[in-house]
């Protein structure tokens, strides 16, 4: 393909186009702004004992995160409250300015998905679900909602993913990558089946703490960095099991969206898997087409963060592996690593790859409209 | 033509801290380092995040694992997006000096009493002579 418009001119047209952005994270205030979501019993349970989860410390992470809340230093509202948690200074700060189409919001805290009380976990999720349909999506009509569910009680899962598609403004059901096992395992499968059924799509947002070491079992890590590149590996490992595992093939219209895990990895992880699956095919009689086309076309992949390899160039030749119809814009925001949609790829894009990663790839895949 | 632009009442900018003025539509980004003042662009060079709003840090480095030296207090402003540290006194990147830079601008400290004489723009800012002034060229 000829690429004839340089960077400038590419972001000319990009105020042009209006964008999709894949990955906002709004936050409650503090644990009571979820109290009028649940019943009575689960109010007390929820003040009484609340976020308790496999880590030690009901808000540890495995290494303390680089800046307060894990946000950029120009995100705290004015009106107080962590960022994130104010409307009004989400549009005047983000959706605003940058001209946000639609957004689609990412709840990472409180963590019900994973409670180990799969009762107050579910009662969790769908107070969340509550929360953001009364406090973003009826009030914002550009953002669209994340269907929590309990991943360990998928029968609950099934239920709210049914109950919310019912109501609708939801986006997508999501999901983690590091739970109790590995994703593709059967127990999580009711899950695919309702997203399926429900048209859907699942969206993958990095992280979960289940306790394990998020180096993949090598031990816990020394720095945040350590942490923060985990992502990426946790991600492969999460997709891998989903693919060995057949949960493509039992689910030929599961759509997933692989968030803030970066992309870089994705063609490597094609070509090794591509060269198992044909070396171990005895072992993996569910898998019957190449790992590389369940890659290429079932999967979406969110930009932030952004690789920056020395020759921007670079990036290109990985979106070519990838496919240009593939990559949906993400910002991240409010968080610390979060991207502007105007630096945020420094490459030379035709109009079309422009538009179809900042606008066009999410449209499709989250059936926004 | 650069002019002098009379921008703040230094008392508006004690040392340690930052301010963020907007010069001819420009938003200037000013530090008080011990009672020297500087100026960069309100802009970081990777995503364009605003300099102003970083935090003061100094200069840790290494010569290896285990063994660390911590200098220049408060000289260097990480970006309060993605971390990236910028010296105050000439806006370099700390990790790619060659490379990259926030733009600087020259700043200084007047007395009230040169101020009033000119030639400065004081950006309809009140000027009284017993006062000291934060001048920006730009």
């Amino acid at each position: 393909m000829t690429v004839d418009v340089d960077p400038r001119t590419a972001l000319s047209a990009a105020s042009k186009v209006r964008l999709v952005d894949c990955d906002i994270h709004p936050i409650i205030r503090h644990k009571g702004d979820l109290k009028p979501y649940l019943s009575r019993e689960w109010q007390g349970y929820h003040d009484t004992y609340g976020d308790f989860l496999v880590s030690p410390f009901a808000t540890a992470h495995p290494y303390p995160k680089p800046t307060p809340a894990l946000s950029r230093l120009d995100t705290w509202p004015p009106s107080g409250g962590p960022p994130g948690s104010d409307l009004a200074f989400m549009r005047d700060q983000h959706l605003d300015p940058h001209d946000i189409e639609f957004g689609v919001l990412q709840v990472l805290w409180p963590t019900a998905a994973r409670h180990r009380n799969l009762g107050y976990g579910a009662a969790l999720c769908r107070a969340i679900n509550d929360w953001q349909k009364a406090e973003w999506l009826g009030r914002e009509k550009r953002l669209r909602g994340s269907v929590m569910v309990t991943q360990e009680d998928p029968e609950a899962a099934v239920a709210e993913i049914a109950r919310c598609a019912r109501q609708g403004g939801f986006a997508q059901v999501m999901v983690v990558p590091r739970n109790i096992e590995p994703m593709g395992r059967r127990r999580y499968w009711p899950i695919f089946a309702a997203a399926e059924a429900h048209d859907i799509t699942l969206g993958c947002h990095v992280g979960g703490l289940n306790g394990y070491a998020v180096t993949g079992g090598a031990g816990h890590c020394s720095f945040y960095a350590e942490e923060k590149d985990s992502n990426g590996f946790a991600m492969e490992a999460m997709l891998t099991s989903m693919i060995f595992e057949g949960v493509f093939e039992a689910f030929p219209k599961l759509r997933l969206v692989a968030i803030e895990a970066g992309l870089g990895w994705v063609p490597a992880l094609g070509w090794r898997l591509d060269e198992l699956w044909q070396r171990f095919r005895d072992e993996l009689p569910a898998v019957r087409r190449p790992p590389s086309e369940t890659l290429r076309e079932r999967l979406w992949y969110t930009t932030q963060p952004a690789d920056e390899p020395e020759d921007p160039k670079h990036l290109r030749d990985v979106f070519d592996w990838i496919g240009w119809d593939r990559i949906c814009f993400a910002s991240d925001y409010p968080h610390w690593d979060s991207d502007d949609p105007r630096y945020a790829l420094p490459i030379a894009m035709s109009r079309a790859e422009h538009r179809a990663i900042f606008r066009d790839n999410a449209l499709g895949v989250y059936r926004l409209s | 033509m650069a002019q002098r632009h009379v921008v703040l009442p230094l008392a508006e900018l004690p040392a340690g801290e930052s301010r963020i003025v907007t010069v001819r539509g420009r938003e200037i980004a000013l530090f008080n380092l011990a009672g020297e003042v500087f100026a960069l662009i309100n802009r970081c060079p990777h995503e364009g995040a605003p300099l102003g709003l970083g935090l003061r840090v100094g200069l840790s480095e290494s010569e290896k694992p285990g063994c660390y030296t911590h200098s220049r207090p408060g000289e260097l402003v990480r970006c309060p997006w993605h971390g990236w540290e910028f010296d105050i006194r000439t806006g370099q990147s700390w990790c790619e000096p060659a490379k990259l830079k926030a733009k600087s601008f020259s700043a200084s400290i007047e007395p009230g009493a040169t101020v009033v004489k000119g030639p400065y723009v004081a950006e309809s800012l009140p000027v009284s002579i017993e006062a000291h002034y934060v001048v920006v060229e730009l």
